[in-house]
């Protein structure tokens, strides 16, 4: 999220895409009805009718998995109706840029496309990016025209580009009627007035396809048009799932990064620090050798010096792709032989997750940390298997509830708040912390005693958080601290790369700062301002609430909205409600030429190389879809690692004719495995269903309540449906599109005991992230009788 | 005039000295419907939600270390006192009700170590320190096995492909740093988590 | 001063923050329910569920339509069951609210027969009324309901009555204002004026709310009849009625008992 909850309700038009904020994220909406309750406007853009959709002033359907046509459709009507944000365009972002004379595009693909082997035996193409640059002079300056006239220029690029994107178009792809399209491309776009300030909120249904990361693309693409990024009541706010999934990406828990969002050394890239240091990319990440020595400090303590490169050597370097989705192939090839499931349970909420526990049961060993008994844990009790088979060891250990513990979280507005421990964990239970401290030390002594395989990284780490481990000692080590006189730092500013700094994660500098008042348990709410609350815990990066900051004003310093002004320049400083994102020392024309200060450009990136499909977001049809693609002959994205292509059903075969879409209730959680085990909760949503239009019921002969199989290539359930007018058909392509909504919050394990849906699901990513296509694939049902 | 719940509370003080019936004009109801005040004698120890990513501030009524009541915490400037569903749920995670309103702890819950052997049919129970040591071996018979300190350029890559870790957006951030740390001093390249699904 | 809760359906997500807060607060153990082809559940109140979310859909010329509604004690000013209690257990507490006094109450089930919007549960086990108590504990002690507490949207607020009047009087205003004919406050005049106040966006039926609910002519004349008399009443309800009472007063004293152990005791577990 660039902004944060509260700050929804200055918002004047709110786009609620791929995300059902009233189920899953319910306390979001007190600050959506604050917005309607000014006259703000809430659109809802889901394949289903929603409870979000029933809050809505403007529900859009949209057929699953084309969430990409519609936003490139908004961005046309935005360009193509002249309705964007000019000042903003030219000076905060990249659109007056010229772009190299050999980038093209035609035909679903753009210049630079190579086929290339993927690693598992097929091939994807894989862009030499060499011609998505900018046009310089001698002197290395991007060359620019601020008239935007320049036909090379990235603005008159975009016009080509989405220009096959007409509304007409895009409601023939995506099954919505053409006048709702018109009503929602009118509404939102009339946030490019300088005064008005867009939200577009998404989740998992922007993010789960294999062109989730585009998706994302393309809504920065619309929101920096329209002027509506870094300013009260805008943003591109990505609603996270869980409570603290913020800060467990925060921390890393992911193969490609390291805390703190650098990569994890790779073996061809980074073979030295030096090398890695030599990787950095531009503006405010030119500091990131500060980071990552003053991380390795963190790390290895008074063993990382400069004659051994800080200890560099002690991290692993990667090899390939080592994704959620290639690692559980890795399983079932014999590549991997143990594994510790911390309080996740892929048995049902990965994708195929028939196949996950399958292949679980050739791993020689199985940790499952958790508070109750999990799909992933007992994967050996399914019905049908027999576990005489399974030869396994699994352990499975009872971990503290939330409210048990101490320690802080991060929500998605990147507030880090404090929890304390309010009751005694019962019987064996241990908090996570105790645990993965008391397994660390466990691991340390086995070497210690035994000897055993380059036992350094292990043996010199850092690791001393007292008998008991206390989440403050960790907590001011992941802040940081001068490594001579162990003050704690204030901000990452502090940081340096000669070992004078230790830090765990250099952007959580701060958040803890002051052992006996640390920032993240303040509770001091505002008594002025625009509801940033900065005195309410901490928020990365040093306390800033906005991102962007710098573009909720004009460049003469002058609050773009002058009723809500966040910053605004006085004659000789800032009046301001919250930290700047930006160089506050500087004059406001100065200041105005880097308003997104970690690009290189100082800009915000229309036409972009950071991604592996293109510079500009390109409408491709799910890996499974009911239609060929509209717009191009390129089916689906050619850049996604393709790792099961037998799992792949042939629409034209007319075995699985329906499209599916995967989701979540407000009255469960995830993989079900807390509120399954919840009694009130288990209460209002007892079981598992699926949802089906009455049109599709009728051809089937069913009624609510009636029994039915789903079933895709990878796998099939049973469930009851439920028959509703909230789920309808899509008429897109000149065919009539069912659809078949399914939830995935049951398994065999727990109070509340079902089938595992995920078992239908593809495992097939993002070309750029991985993240599974969970939310449009093909499927049939049949009636059970 | 508009009333805040919070407001409204500080006139008859916090939670624990809420003995105050008169203070806003009620009477206690005399031998009458309801029971003792629920939140008699107890403190407040705030936590956060621990479901979606909102971060509502939820109070926990405390009484001789046991959770008695969890409601969504009024000053919290996020939800200022509101919950969902499943924050307001949050105390059926550690006691259910039975019948006669009485509260037990959550029967589902695991509070054991759990053992599977090879093969087992069902779970044996073990201690700590055993399955700590058990599974610390593992990790260095595994980790010994496969560990890779050079690649076929000669780079020092120090990484074992055979374990793989997940987890966990449902850990603190301290917690999760941990992990991390001890991931990658053991050489683990197989890290990911629910942010990825 | 009299205390109400609004309502406001229009702001009604149907999270069910309220219905399991209620549950929560009042210790209320989870009815088994099973799928029924609707996301509502439990299917009905009972003595262990004292509100719940109603869910009903519609398909009109703008596009399907959700409608939520609230169901549960709407504490009438003129209260059916109040009327009906034969001992006059039943009253209506200094903040307006319908209150039930065990030590007084019966078992004779009178109250649940004659509500007009059936939400008071009999327990057959207590051989008790069970209903929203509109958290007059939590009241009495400077807190709100637990529901309004719960409450995300603001679709459900606690406060004087005549301010919530006010206030749903002029959103009710508004929503006529952008062209919904169908809006009204219920509650208003409803049984001579209900604690709980709705701002409505439809016909009362999509919220499963009675379009006239009155008090039964029967229930009237019972009252109007017997209830002066009613220690007479008592006399003369005869045997079976006499074992209901030996049974509900062992159960009370029981409870009584545990209630005055130290403080705390009833909280804790084991």
């Amino acid at each position: 999220m660039t902004n944060h909850w509260i700050d929804y309700q200055h918002s004047d038009v709110m786009m609620n895409i791929g995300l059902n904020t009233a189920e899953n994220h319910p306390v979001s909406m007190k600050w959506i009805q604050k917005a309607k309750d000014r006259g703000g406007k809430l659109i809802c853009v889901d394949p289903r009718f929603t409870r979000t959709a029933a809050m809505s002033d403007l529900y859009v359907p949209i057929r699953p998995g084309t969430n990409l046509a519609f936003l490139n459709g908004m961005i046309q009507y935005a360009l193509e109706n002249d309705l964007v944000h000019h000042e903003y365009l030219i000076n905060y972002t990249n659109a007056a840029y010229l772009v190299n004379e050999a980038y093209h595009f035609e035909d679903g693909m753009f210049s630079g496309a190579r086929l290339m082997d993927d690693g598992i035996g097929g091939e994807k193409v894989v862009y030499d990016r060499t011609t998505w640059s900018y046009q310089s002079d001698e002197a290395g300056q991007v060359l620019s025209d601020e008239t935007l006239e320049d036909p090379r220029c990235v603005y008159q690029l975009m016009k080509q580009h989405f220009r096959r994107y007409d509304l007409q178009t895009v409601s023939e792809i995506i099954g919505c009627p053409l006048e709702t399209l018109q009503a929602c491309a009118a509404l939102f776009c009339s946030t490019g007035k300088p005064e008005k300030a867009g939200n577009i909120m998404y989740a998992m249904g922007i993010t789960q396809f294999t062109h989730g990361a585009e998706n994302v693309r393309a809504i920065a693409i619309l929101q920096a048009i329209l002027g509506n990024m870094g300013r009260p009541g805008g943003g591109v706010n990505a609603q996270r799932g869980q409570s603290n999934v913020q800060g467990s990406t925060d921390m890393a828990m992911l193969y490609h990064i390291i805390p703190g969002y650098m990569p994890v050394p790779s073996e061809s890239l980074h073979p030295t620090l030096e090398a890695y240091h030599a990787t950095s990319p531009g503006g405010y990440w030119a500091n990131r050798p500060k980071f990552m020595n003053s991380l390795l400090k963190a790390f290895w303590g008074e063993h990382a010096t400069p004659g051994n490169d800080y200890a560099y050597d002690y991290l692993p370097k990667i090899d390939k792709e080592r994704s959620h989705i290639a690692t559980s192939k890795y399983m079932g090839d014999g590549e991997i032989k143990g594994m510790v499931c911390w309080a996740d349970n892929p048995a049902v909420g990965g994708p195929t997750a028939a196949r996950k526990r399958k292949n679980s049961a050739k791993l020689d060993w199985l940790v499952s940390v958790d508070i109750f008994e999990n799909e992933t844990a007992t994967f050996w009790k399914e019905p049908g298997v027999n576990p005489e088979e399974i030869d396994t060891e699994v352990f499975l250990l009872p971990a503290a509830l939330h409210m048990e513990r101490d320690g802080s979280i991060s929500n998605s507005g990147r507030w880090i708040q404090w929890r304390y421990a309010a009751g005694t964990p019962p019987g064996d239970c241990h908090s996570d912390l105790w645990i993965v401290d008391r397994l660390f030390r466990a691991v340390r002594d086995a070497y210690q005693v035994d000897g055993g395989v380059f036992p350094d990284p292990i043996l010199k780490m850092n690791w001393d958080y007292g008998e008991d481990a206390s989440s403050a000692r960790v907590a001011m080590e992941i802040n940081g601290y001068d490594t001579r006189t162990g003050e704690l730092l204030t901000s990452f500013a502090q940081l340096q790369d000669d070992g004078s700094t230790a830090a765990g994660c250099w952007i959580y500098a701060g958040y803890y700062a002051n052992e006996e008042e640390p920032a993240c348990q303040r509770r001091i709410r505002e008594t002025e301002g625009v509801g940033n609350h900065p005195e309410w815990a901490y928020a990365w990066p040093i306390n800033r609430r906005i991102l962007y900051n710098r573009c909720s004003a004009d460049p003469a310093g002058n609050s773009w909205n002058p009723d809500l002004p966040l910053f605004q320049w006085n004659g000789s400083g800032w009046n301001r409600y919250d930290v700047p994102d930006f160089n506050a020392a500087l004059l406001p024309e100065e200041s105005a030429r880097n308003a997104f200060i970690m690009t290189g450009e100082g800009r915000a990136r229309l036409f972009s190389n950071g991604m592996v499909e293109g510079p500009f977001p390109e409408h491709y049809e799910p890996w499974e879809s009911p239609l060929a693609n509209r717009v191009s002959s390129v089916q689906f994205n050619p850049c996604s690692t393709v790792w099961y292509p037998d799992d792949r059903a042939d629409y034209a075969s007319g075995a699985f004719p329906l499209v599916a879409t995967t989701y979540r209730l407000s009255e469960h959680y995830q993989t079900g495995m807390m509120t399954r085990n919840m009694p009130w909760l288990v209460e209002t949503m007892p079981e598992l269903f699926v949802e089906i239009s009455p049109t599709l019921a009728a051809d089937h002969g069913l009624v609510s309540g009636d029994q039915v199989v789903v079933s895709s290539q990878r796998g099939e359930f049973q469930a009851p449906v439920c028959v509703t007018p909230r789920v309808k058909s899509f008429q897109a392509g000149g065919k009539t599109i069912e659809m078949v909504g399914i939830l995935w919050h049951w398994g065999y394990a727990g109070l509340s005991k079902g089938p595992v849906t995920n078992d239908v699901a593809p495992s097939i990513g993002d070309a750029n992230t991985t993240i599974p296509e969970y939310k449009a694939f093909l499927c049939q049902i049949r009636k059970v009788v | 005039m508009e009333v805040t719940r919070r407001q409204f509370l500080k006139v008859s003080g916090t939670a624990a000295a809420a003995t105050t019936l008169y203070g806003i004009g009620f009477r206690e109801v005399a031998h009458g419907t309801y029971r003792r005040f629920r939140l008699h004698y107890a403190h407040e120890v705030t936590t956060i939600c621990p479901f979606c990513s909102v971060g509502c501030g939820i109070i926990c009524h405390v009484r001789e270390g046991q959770v008695v009541n969890t409601e969504g915490d009024p000053d919290h400037p996020i939800n200022e006192g509101a919950l969902c569903s499943k924050g307001s749920s949050l105390l059926n995670m550690a006691y259910v009700y039975d019948e006669k309103g009485k509260p037990v702890p959550n029967p589902s819950r695991v509070t054991q170590v759990l053992y599977r052997r090879p093969g087992g049919a069902d779970w044996e129970t073990v201690d700590w320190d055993w399955a700590l040591r058990t599974i610390a071996a593992r990790i260095k018979k595994t980790r010994d096995d496969t560990f890779i300190t050079q690649n076929s350029q000669g780079v020092p890559v120090n990484r074992t492909p055979a374990i793989a870790w997940l987890g966990s957006a449902m850990c603190n951030n301290e917690e999760n740093y941990l992990f991390h740390k001890m991931t990658r001093s053991l050489g683990l390249v197989n890290i990911d988590h629910c942010a990825r699904l | 001063m009299k205390k109400s809760i609004l309502i406001d359906t229009s702001k009604c997500m149907a999270c069910r923050a309220c219905q399991v807060a209620c549950k929560q607060w009042n210790q209320l153990p989870a009815d088994e329910t099973t799928f029924t082809g609707t996301y509502e559940n439990p299917p009905r109140v009972s003595p262990v569920t004292w509100m719940r979310i109603t869910f009903q859909e519609e398909e009109t010329d703008q596009g399907v339509k959700w409608f939520f509604g609230n169901q549960r004690c709407m504490h009438c000013t003129e209260a059916a069951c109040e009327i009906v209690c034969p001992v006059g257990a039943i009253h209506h507490t200094d903040a307006g609210t319908v209150d039930i006094d065990f030590n007084k109450c019966i078992g004779c089930n009178y109250c649940a027969a004659n509500c007009p919007f059936k939400v008071i549960s009999f327990d057959r086990k207590t051989d008790l009324p069970t209903k929203c108590t509109f958290c007059y504990d939590r009241l009495a002690n400077g807190y709100q309901p637990a529901c309004a507490n719960a409450c995300p949207t603001g679709a459900i607020t606690f406060g004087d009555r005549g301010d919530l009047i006010n206030r749903g009087s002029r959103k009710v205003m508004s929503l006529q204002e952008q062209g919904n004919s169908r809006a009204t406050l219920y509650g208003l005049d409803e049984l001579s004026g209900t604690g709980m106040l709705f701002i409505l966006e439809d016909v009362p039926t999509h919220y499963y709310l009675p379009e006239n609910p009155v008090v039964s002519l029967q229930a009237r004349l019972w009252s109007l009849l017997f209830r002066p008399l009613r220690i007479f009443v008592v006399l003369a309800m005869g045997l079976g009625l006499w074992s209901n009472y030996q049974k509900s007063t062992q159960l009370k004293r029981r409870i009584i008992q545990q209630e005055h152990r130290k403080p705390g005791a009833d909280e804790s577990a084991g």
